[in-house]
């Protein structure tokens, strides 16, 4: 039998110059807590070191305590200046960056920033560099001392000549830095940030896996030039920086997996992440929790707005947790 | 606090080859963030780019409807070009105000001296300060003149050099300086804003005669708000500051000047 089916008349036609708008989604709550190497964050977005400051200036814009954490600028032992500029380059889909570590010190960080940071419901990183083992190790007291939630020991800066990357490029001096800050961190954990820039990735890894790290952060920039043809400068004065934003994603995708693949400690995933696709990209290549970065330059909301398609991302595929996400990559 | 913002264009005029003139409807900007005149925005240039351009606020006012915001840029580059290639009615992905600007008093006397594209930050100066400054401004040459007219408006005497001749004073603006500073004893401070050597030459002339300068820096700039540390500026104690958040203004004799 055939049905009728009556249509409303309408007085006026819709206006077909626009799209409709899409229907409502009604979707499931999602939980999007994850534990990183034993500290747990009500979400998994964190803003990468050096991006962010110590929170202050982003922290006019939005409430600190919608992210899952913070790892603060850069610090060393010492206030130091940086490098002269400039120290930025726009490249296609990212930019190169030579700010060599400009920063106030561990000390001022203790004194000034971090009962700033305290105030807001947000796990903080504190991300150190150091010209040796031992200043390494003081930091990690200091910092263990003051009580930061977890210590991010970066050994892959490109920018700096002492220390940095001269670390993060050899497994066997990777390890020790790890082992002293270990030694001296206590009961804080020790995540360690590893440099792009080698032949393999998964040496250094369990090299400081090895060596008792808590948990891997990845990936730092990548080292890069750009040149100016008329004068035929490099636009940076330090010649060469380090690239990040969107263009690094697919590189640092495919370290995160392979990372997670020779480890079994956690990882941090970055590198290129400007929006929830991205996020969810890394938590599947193996990534825990990820880290947006240069996308704050163009948008200071970005965290927030990775963390919302992230969460749209893990109810659309029926996922209670965003966490099951994580590793669930399916290679050919 | 909101600072990013679809602002709409209003108008758009070319001023010359290179210089483009926007007014843009802000919304309550102006209102939530207005310190000082010679504030910045930082404006998304397609979606190609990742970086903002900061580009210096011309004027600016609050209005019921919708505060305004006067812009003139040049362009340089990729995101200029495509920022010139907008129309009325589009609309603009913007961050502002941002940065410091110039402590300007209404009851103030200053000498507003502008080079090129630093010229029209100083309109809002000039505007601040009800006409009783005097502007210098420098041009490359004749054509490339902007916003003589407005500043005849706005200031009690205009002041022109052009570097070929082509248009009042034959030389750069320094000269200028140093004969209005000699002729008259009365200037609060001068105020400058255009490419470093004229800011050097500026600042070392108004310290010659013991009169406060006050100096807008252009640095390659990331975030614009402080926090990723990349527009750096050198000053004289050893220390680096950021001209977003530190400045763009700063007191020339804070800038180490032989970098």
């Amino acid at each position: 039998m055939c049905k009728l089916i009556l249509r409303p008349i309408r007085d006026e036609k819709p206006d077909r110059s626009v799209r409709p708008a899409a229907p409502e989604e009604n979707l499931p709550p999602v939980d999007m807590s994850v534990t990183l190497a034993g500290m747990t964050m009500k979400n998994p977005v964190v803003v990468a070191s050096g991006t962010f400051g110590f929170g202050r200036e982003y922290g006019q814009f939005y409430d600190l305590s919608e992210l899952g954490g913070i790892c603060a600028k850069g610090l060393t032992l010492h206030r130091r200046e940086g490098n002269p500029g400039p120290r930025i380059a726009e490249t296609p889909m990212g930019i190169l960056n030579s700010v060599g570590l400009q920063n106030p010190g561990v000390d001022a960080f203790i004194e000034t920033e971090l009962p700033f940071l305290r105030q807001y419901d947000v796990k903080v990183i504190a991300n150190i560099s150091g010209n040796s083992p031992e200043e390494y190790g003081i930091m990690c007291e200091k910092l263990s001392e003051a009580g930061v939630d977890m210590i991010e020991v970066n050994i892959s800066c490109p920018n700096v000549k002492a220390g940095g990357l001269a670390y993060g490029t050899r497994p066997e001096l990777a390890a020790e830095v790890t082992e002293v800050a270990k030694a001296h961190a206590g009961k804080v954990p020790v995540m360690v940030k590893l440099s792009p820039n080698v032949t393999d990735i998964t040496e250094i890894a369990k090299a400081v896996e090895g060596a008792g790290a808590d948990a891997v952060s990845l990936i730092n920039t990548l080292r890069g030039m750009r040149i100016d043809i008329n004068t035929r400068r490099p636009i940076l004065k330090m010649n060469t920086g380090g690239l990040s934003g969107p263009a690094v994603l697919p590189v640092a995708v495919r370290m995160v997996w392979e990372v997670s693949n020779a480890v079994k400690i956690p990882v941090l995933g970055m590198g290129g992440i400007s929006k929830g696709e991205d996020a969810a990209q890394m938590m599947l290549a193996g990534a825990t929790a990820v880290a947006v970065g240069t996308a704050l330059f163009a948008d200071p909301y970005a965290p927030l707005t990775v963390r919302d398609g992230l969460e749209k991302i893990a109810a659309r595929q029926g996922l209670s947790a965003v966490s099951q996400l994580t590793g669930g990559v399916k290679p050919w | 606090m909101k600072v990013e913002r679809k602002c709409k264009i209003l108008s758009k005029e070319w001023l010359n080859h290179d210089a483009v003139q926007l007014v843009l409807e802000v919304g309550d900007m102006v209102g939530e963030s207005f310190r000082n005149p010679g504030q910045f925005v930082h404006v998304k240039c397609g979606e190609g780019l990742l970086l903002r351009r900061p580009i210096s606020v011309c004027s600016c006012e609050e209005n019921e409807q919708g505060d305004r915001l006067t812009l003139v840029f040049e362009v340089r580059g990729e995101g200029t070009e495509w920022l010139s290639e907008r129309q009325v009615g589009d609309t603009l992905d913007v961050m502002g105000l941002l940065g410091n600007g110039f402590p300007v008093k209404p009851k103030g006397r200053y000498l507003l001296v502008g080079g090129g594209i630093g010229v029209p930050p100083m309109l809002g100066c000039a505007r601040t300060n009800g006409g009783k400054s005097t502007a210098v401004l420098g041009y490359r040459s004749k054509d490339k003149a902007i916003l003589v007219d407005e500043f005849q408006a706005d200031c009690a005497k205009v002041l022109l050099a052009t570097d070929d001749g082509s248009m009042g004073y034959h030389g750069f603006v320094d000269a200028l300086v140093r004969q209005e500073l000699t002729e008259d004893k009365n200037y609060d401070a001068v105020l400058a804003c255009g490419p470093t050597p004229m800011l050097r030459n500026v600042a070392k002339v108004a310290d010659e005669f013991g009169v406060p300068c006050l100096v807008s820096m252009e640095e390659r700039m990331g975030c614009g708000v402080g926090a990723c540390l990349v527009c750096v500026c050198d000053m004289k104690d050893g220390t680096r500051k950021h001209a977003c958040k530190d400045g763009p203004v700063f007191d020339s004799k804070e800038v180490d000047w032989d970098v």
